[in-house]
């Protein structure tokens, strides 16, 4: 059945018709032509298709396009401008936080939407004090980071690249 | 994915009824369990009742030291909620355990609740599954058993119910709140989810078009310690094999009340009554730590691949309640 819903992406104004089975990741990739957001699992197990909806990361192959009629998405193409990039995708790029890149895109706005998340003082589940003020460590990137798979296994560059950022 | 309709209802009694005169509709809330298994198969509603505008999504303190959560609320933002993480930490400490950041900002209270009591061959389409296919045959029972229940099983179903949030909720003692066709009511948490018995396809006590609106917590148990512990394959984004909420109120040196919950053994989240009673009065010793959660699964039935969730279980929970008390192993 189909439907006629608006997404601003990256900030670019879109009206695009979907049947209501389409996800979100399908209505950018094939809807819209923007691939930065990656189809790994089509599950929500890997996140490779981690957006931002609205500045919080979400999975886009687990939400429906129709059901977020009027969103404003962010990518990772979006973060940045052309070669001017986003400090977390230059910190990916120093640290040598990939290998093969399809889980990048994914990682970079987990990383974007997480150091966010710190900066409200949401906890973790590493958080030892659920009072006290969140101080991002190597601990607390690997567990805030924990739902984006990366199969080359650049976790270590990933680690030293938010931890850069995040100080 | 077979072709459904889509609608988004102005209101909460708009919704149940849309989902009342049509045995096809679902409810859509975060949609991280429901949009996962339409993809699956599992499941094939015909339409989706977004909900997520029409139930709350803050949290209301009560006049008696209680609080009522919006059954839209995420799960991130229940977690990190300044009430909730002074007042209810078991609940932050629970939410913060389970699924991934992204899920937590998609997912909601009420369909944390909701999401289906599930094993692998439940989402496999093409093995027999009594909750999936009433009638069809347990492909559990004989196959791959390590996610098995322990207690509450029965022949038609070994599944265990996933969530994290369910568990923490039930030694608080929440209330469901609950929309239907036939008005408002509230539902005990310990009453909400249903062991398998023979009807396996029905994983809580709701009727097609009953609604959460909320969730109630009582008042906090004033000078009760607490913690949530979870044990998994790995150290994160991953099912409890056995997971363990325990609040405990120690005066001279003997536990004057304890509340404990089990996740991972049960095709519901399992409130350890008897465990309770055992605790109640006795001294704050390993020893009675250790009777209490063995006085709770002495009835555990096992198979081939999950026997040691029994101790593992037993083990968590005397730990839990160490570290609660100070004492010493």
């Amino acid at each position: 059945m189909d439907t006629t819903i608006t997404l601003t992406v990256d900030g670019e104004r879109h009206e695009l018709t979907v049947d209501t089975r389409t996800t979100l990741l399908d209505a950018l990739r094939d809807g819209l032509g923007v691939y930065s957001p990656k189809k790994g699992c089509d599950h929500g197990q890997c996140g490779a298709c981690t957006v931002l909806l609205a500045g919080r990361r979400v999975l886009a192959c687990l939400a429906l396009a129709v059901a977020h009629d009027g969103a404003e998405v962010t990518t990772a193409s979006g973060l940045g401008k052309g070669d001017d990039l986003h400090p977390v995708a230059r910190a990916f790029l120093d640290h040598d936080g990939f290998q093969c890149g399809y889980c990048t895109p994914g990682q970079i706005c987990s990383a974007v939407g997480m150091l966010a998340e710190a900066d409200q003082e949401w906890p973790s589940h590493v958080t030892e004090d659920l009072d006290a003020p969140v101080e991002i460590d190597d601990a607390e990137i690997r567990e805030r980071m924990s739902g984006n798979i990366c199969r080359c296994g650049a976790y270590p560059g990933i680690v030293d690249a938010i931890r850069e950022v995040s100080r | 994915m077979i072709p459904f309709a889509y609608s988004r209802p102005g209101g909460a009694t708009e919704a149940v009824e849309a989902v009342t005169d049509d045995p096809g509709a679902v409810f859509l809330a975060g949609g991280t369990n429901l949009v996962d298994h339409m993809k699956l198969g599992v499941a094939s509603p015909t339409t989706l009742v977004d909900v997520r505008a029409v139930v709350g999504a803050g949290i209301e303190e009560l006049p008696g030291g209680g609080v009522r959560i919006g059954a839209g609320m995420t799960n991130s933002e229940l977690a990190a909620h300044p009430v909730i993480r002074r007042r209810y930490p078991l609940l932050s400490s629970a939410l913060l355990a389970g699924a991934s950041g992204q899920l937590r900002n998609m997912a909601t209270t009420g369909g944390n609740l909701l999401q289906r009591t599930r094993c692998v061959y439940f989402q496999d389409v093409t093995t027999p599954c009594n909750k999936r296919e009433p009638g069809s045959g347990c492909s559990a029972l004989e196959g791959h058993g390590r996610d098995n229940a322990v207690l509450g099983a029965s022949d038609q179903c070994v599944a265990t119910h996933p969530s994290d949030m369910a568990v923490a909720l039930l030694a608080l003692d929440a209330e469901v709140h609950v929309l239907g066709p036939a008005g408002e009511r509230r539902v005990p948490l310990a009453d909400f989810h249903r062991l398998p018995g023979a009807e396996p396809e029905r994983d809580t006590v709701l009727e097609h078009g009953e609604l959460i609106t909320a969730v109630e917590l009582p008042a906090p148990l004033t000078e009760a310690r607490s913690a949530y512990r979870k044990v998994r394959e790995r150290a994160s984004y991953a099912f409890a094999l056995v997971s363990v909420a325990a609040l405990v109120r120690v005066r001279g040196e003997r536990v004057v009340d304890a509340r404990i919950a089990f996740g991972g053994v049960a095709h519901a989240p399992w409130r350890a009554r008897r465990a309770e009673e055992v605790l109640r009065g006795r001294p704050v010793t390993e020893t009675a730590f250790r009777v209490a959660a063995e006085a709770e699964f002495a009835e555990a039935r096992t198979g081939r691949d999950n026997a040691f969730k029994v101790p593992l279980a037993v083990n968590t929970c005397a730990a839990v309640l160490r570290s609660l008390t100070g004492v010493n192993e």
